[in-house]
């Protein structure tokens, strides 16, 4: 099904075509989605905009594949994806997409290095992690030394700043190495400088590791950051910058 | 990995779950711990029955019985005899056992049972609960010279002793006679018995209790007491009446019986057995003769031992007499051929013998309109199931105590899936699975039951092998019989541990903390991955 349409040029990482999604609330229904056309080039790095309840974050679940759509489709790296049985859509949430969100979302029970690891633990059987367990330990403490928390390996998140659970956070979800990071208003709990700091590793990130990336953001700031603006109004997408969407290499 | 990892951090974090752990604890220690009692006390009452009963009844309906006990015995040999260990012929018939205490008749009703002494031991365990070391040797229906125990053979340590056994025997029955003489002689001569110089101090006070029985033992009358010519050196015949012949009572016996102690003893509170009469003393029996219709006789009986195999159903029932004796006064012997007749014929199995086989084999043999063949099973069948029927309810409501911990565990859960719903929508949006989040409750639900359920064990393992110094402990601190021997006719509560029932225990109760999971464990599968996000 991946080459039913192969573009002349690179196939897209994300891509979303005509998704509709409605909530009903009682009598009333309510039109989030009207055919929203999406695409994430690879390596691309795609601020979404809107106003609030515009369904951004409707649009980042439906990518993630936590949501599913009314009706649409959802292609991640030439495949469709918004189709595929339940254990498969969640062994692509494990393996192929990175979540980042403004609640942080860190398991309480766990440190931040659990919390990082969580993923690989979720992955692996208990027979199979015991061989993974050192490469694994390795690796997520490379991440979060790269976030500046190797001082808080056994912190439970309650111990942590809103900064240090949101780095946290993004480590958690680089761990698996996705294709794509979704990050829903990352900064949206954070002071401004802390704010900056999430932004800035999200970009080096895009930068050097060629990490696709889609974020959502009210401020306008932040956004002007991403390579490419996306915004989101009366249930569809306009590109307000598509000159600088695809050209990250 | 992250179930594991979860339902650990789960746990170490909620100790409340473990509320719920201690009824199940509870309820698999109480189960254990009466089923352990049920068993032992359902053991206990048939290796009794069992020791009572042969193993193979064979009867016949009628109370005059069948004729020519070798006969059948030859017969029973044909059909089983590969399996057959021991027989006995017995005669049994209903009677009244009428004894004195205190100058007055006490009369109970009994099964009169005339047993063989050198063949009956072979069929049960009869010797072993007599009261005469040599008689649990090899039975005698002579009055002993003295040497009943005075402790109970059966269980030496927890039984109060009976010191009124010591003089039991020859020196009781001496006693009573020279007692009642002398009561006889006062009452002739007209002589107060304090006038009497030549009295020892002994003497006045057997006086003094005798003149606390206003009425005279009926045997000592001249009218009733006949002569005899056999000497207690023959005591497996009848003492029979012969004109003109006095029997000396200090010297004779009548036909010795053993009846069961339950007869001529009572247990008080204390569990000391208080004995209405002893070997030695006389007694009365009035039973059916044989033929139609019967009619009743009375004789002259003599008790030679005691019969006590703790279930007081037969103890206070059971009279045992020679078979001999009992045929000829029941004329149960033809006259013409001299051939006896019996009632029943009692039939010891092999040890590896298949009890239902040689009954059903018998019951080819032996027509069933002349003849109840039965096992010892069958006899007591009603008995039997009455406490396989207990024990079941007693295991159902035990049961439902465990399901009860079961639906607090339920409750627990759910609040747990209410509590961590956020975190079972970050589970899934990191790609857990939905059998992966349900695994987690289960798991964490199966760590409860196995927890509740192995500390049940070993509570109740250790209520069951020590119940009996608990039972003392709470003795000691009430001050009153938790465990009255004078009811239950045992000393230590028997306990039985069989281990497949304690495994059904602890697969029940770890099978109901499983599935209280399953409902939570579902739910918290089921949740949206968005909405559990968006929990608060
Ligand atoms: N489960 C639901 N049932 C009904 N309506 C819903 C549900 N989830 C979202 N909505 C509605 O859908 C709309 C879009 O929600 P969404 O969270 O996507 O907005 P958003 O753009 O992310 O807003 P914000 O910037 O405030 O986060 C909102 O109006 C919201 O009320
Ligand atoms: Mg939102």
């Amino acid at each position: 099904m991946s080459d039913l349409e192969m573009p002349a040029q690179k196939t897209p990482m994300l891509e979303t075509r005509q998704i509709y999604k409605q909530y009903q609330s009682g009598s009333t229904t309510l039109d989030v989605l009207r055919g929203v056309d999406f695409t994430l080039e690879q390596g691309g790095f795609l601020a979404v905009v809107g106003q609030s309840g515009s369904g951004k974050s409707t649009l980042l679940h439906v990518m993630g594949l936590l949501d599913a759509p009314d009706s649409g489709e959802v292609w991640i790296n030439g495949q469709r994806i918004d189709n595929l049985p339940g254990r498969e859509k969640d062994r692509l949430r494990n393996n192929s997409i990175g979540m980042v969100f403004q609640a942080y979302h860190l398991l309480p029970e766990f440190t931040a290095l659990e919390n990082v690891l969580a993923p690989l633990l979720i992955r692996h059987g208990i027979f199979n992690w015991f061989s993974q367990k050192r490469a694994a330990h390795e690796q997520a403490e490379a991440l979060l030394d790269r976030f500046g928390l190797s001082d808080r390996l056994h912190h439970r998140p309650r111990q942590l700043s809103g900064g240090e659970m949101q780095r946290v956070a993004i480590a958690r979800a680089l761990i698996t190495k996705p294709r794509v990071l979704l990050a829903d208003e990352p900064t949206g709990n954070l002071d401004e400088e802390s704010g900056a700091g999430i932004i800035e590793a999200l970009a080096e990130l895009n930068q050097d590791n060629g990490l696709s990336i889609v974020l959502v953001t009210h401020d306008a700031d932040i956004a002007s950051q991403a390579r490419g603006i996306v915004r989101l109004a009366a249930g569809t997408v306009d590109m307000i910058n598509p000159g600088a969407t695809g050209s990250a290499a | 990995m992250y179930k594991l990892l979860l339902c650990w951090r789960y746990l170490r974090t909620r100790w409340i779950a473990l509320a719920s752990v201690i009824s199940v604890t509870l309820g698999v220690a109480t189960m254990i711990v009466v089923n352990a009692v049920m068993a032992g006390f359902s053991n206990e009452m048939q290796t009794r029955i069992h020791g009572i009963l042969s193993d193979i009844v064979f009867e016949s309906h009628s109370l005059s019985g069948f004729q020519d006990p070798q006969w059948h015995i030859d017969e029973i040999n044909r059909a089983a005899g590969d399996q057959i260990a021991g027989m006995t012929p017995t005669v049994a018939v209903p009677a009244m056992l009428s004894f004195q205490v205190r100058g007055q008749w006490v009369t109970r009703q009994v099964m009169f049972i005339g047993i063989d002494p050198k063949t009956h031991a072979q069929v049960s365990d009869f010797g072993r609960y007599l009261q005469h070391p040599a008689n649990r040797e090899q039975l005698s229906f002579d009055l002993r010279e003295g040497g009943y125990d005075t402790i109970d053979s059966q269980n030496p340590t927890e039984t109060p002793t009976r010191p009124a056994l010591e003089h039991a025997g020859w020196p009781h029955r001496r006693m009573r006679v020279n007692r009642e003489r002398l009561w006889k002689e006062r009452l002739e001569s007209k002589n107060s018995a304090e006038n009497s110089p030549a009295r020892s101090v002994d003497q006045q006070v057997d006086a003094m209790l005798a003149a606390t029985s206003p009425a005279d033992d009926s045997s000592e009358t001249p009218s009733d007491t006949a002569a005899t010519d056999e000497k207690r050196t023959n005591p497996f015949q009848t003492a029979r009446p012969k004109q003109g012949h006095v029997m000396d009572m200090a010297e004779e016996q009548f036909t010795g019986i053993v009846p069961g102690i339950g007869l001529a003893s009572f247990r008080n509170r204390q569990g000391v057995d208080q004995f209405l009469s002893l070997p030695g003393d006389d007694v009365k029996i009035t039973f059916p003769t044989a033929g139609t219709p019967p009619k009743a006789v009375s004789d002259n009986f003599t008790i030679v031992d005691f019969y006590e195999s703790k279930m007081s159903e037969y103890d206070s029932n059971f009279v045992f007499v020679p078979i001999d004796a009992l045929q000829r006064m029941r004329g149960m012997i033809n006259p013409q051929t001299g051939i006896p007749s019996v009632n029943s014929i009692q039939i010891r199995l092999k040890p590896d013998a298949k009890l239902n086989e040689v009954r059903d084999r018998l019951r080819e043999v032996f027509p069933s309109d002349l003849y109840a063949i039965a096992t010892w099973k069958d006899k007591q069948g009603p008995l039997l199931s009455a406490v396989d029927m207990e024990m079941a309810v007693l295991n159902i409501l035990l049961f439902l105590i465990i399901a009860v911990a079961g639906f607090g565990i339920l409750a627990i859960f759910f609040m747990i899936v209410v509590e961590k719903t956020r975190d079972i929508g970050i589970l899934k949006a990191l790609g857990a699975t939905s059998s992966g989040i349900a695994g987690i409750f289960l798991g964490y639900g199966l760590f409860l039951g196995l927890v509740g359920a192995g500390a049940g064990l070993i509570l109740g393992l250790s209520i069951t092998w020590n119940i009996n110094q608990i039972r003392q402990a709470v003795e000691w601190c009430t001050g009153s019989r938790v465990f009255d021997p004078s009811i239950y006719y045992f000393f230590q509560i028997p306990t039985i541990v069989h281990p497949v029932t304690i495994g059904w225990i602890i697969v029940g109760a770890v099978a109901i903390a499983i599935g209280s999971s399953v409902l939570p464990a579902v739910r918290a599968a089921r949740l949206h991955a968005v909405e559990a996000l968006r929990h608060e």
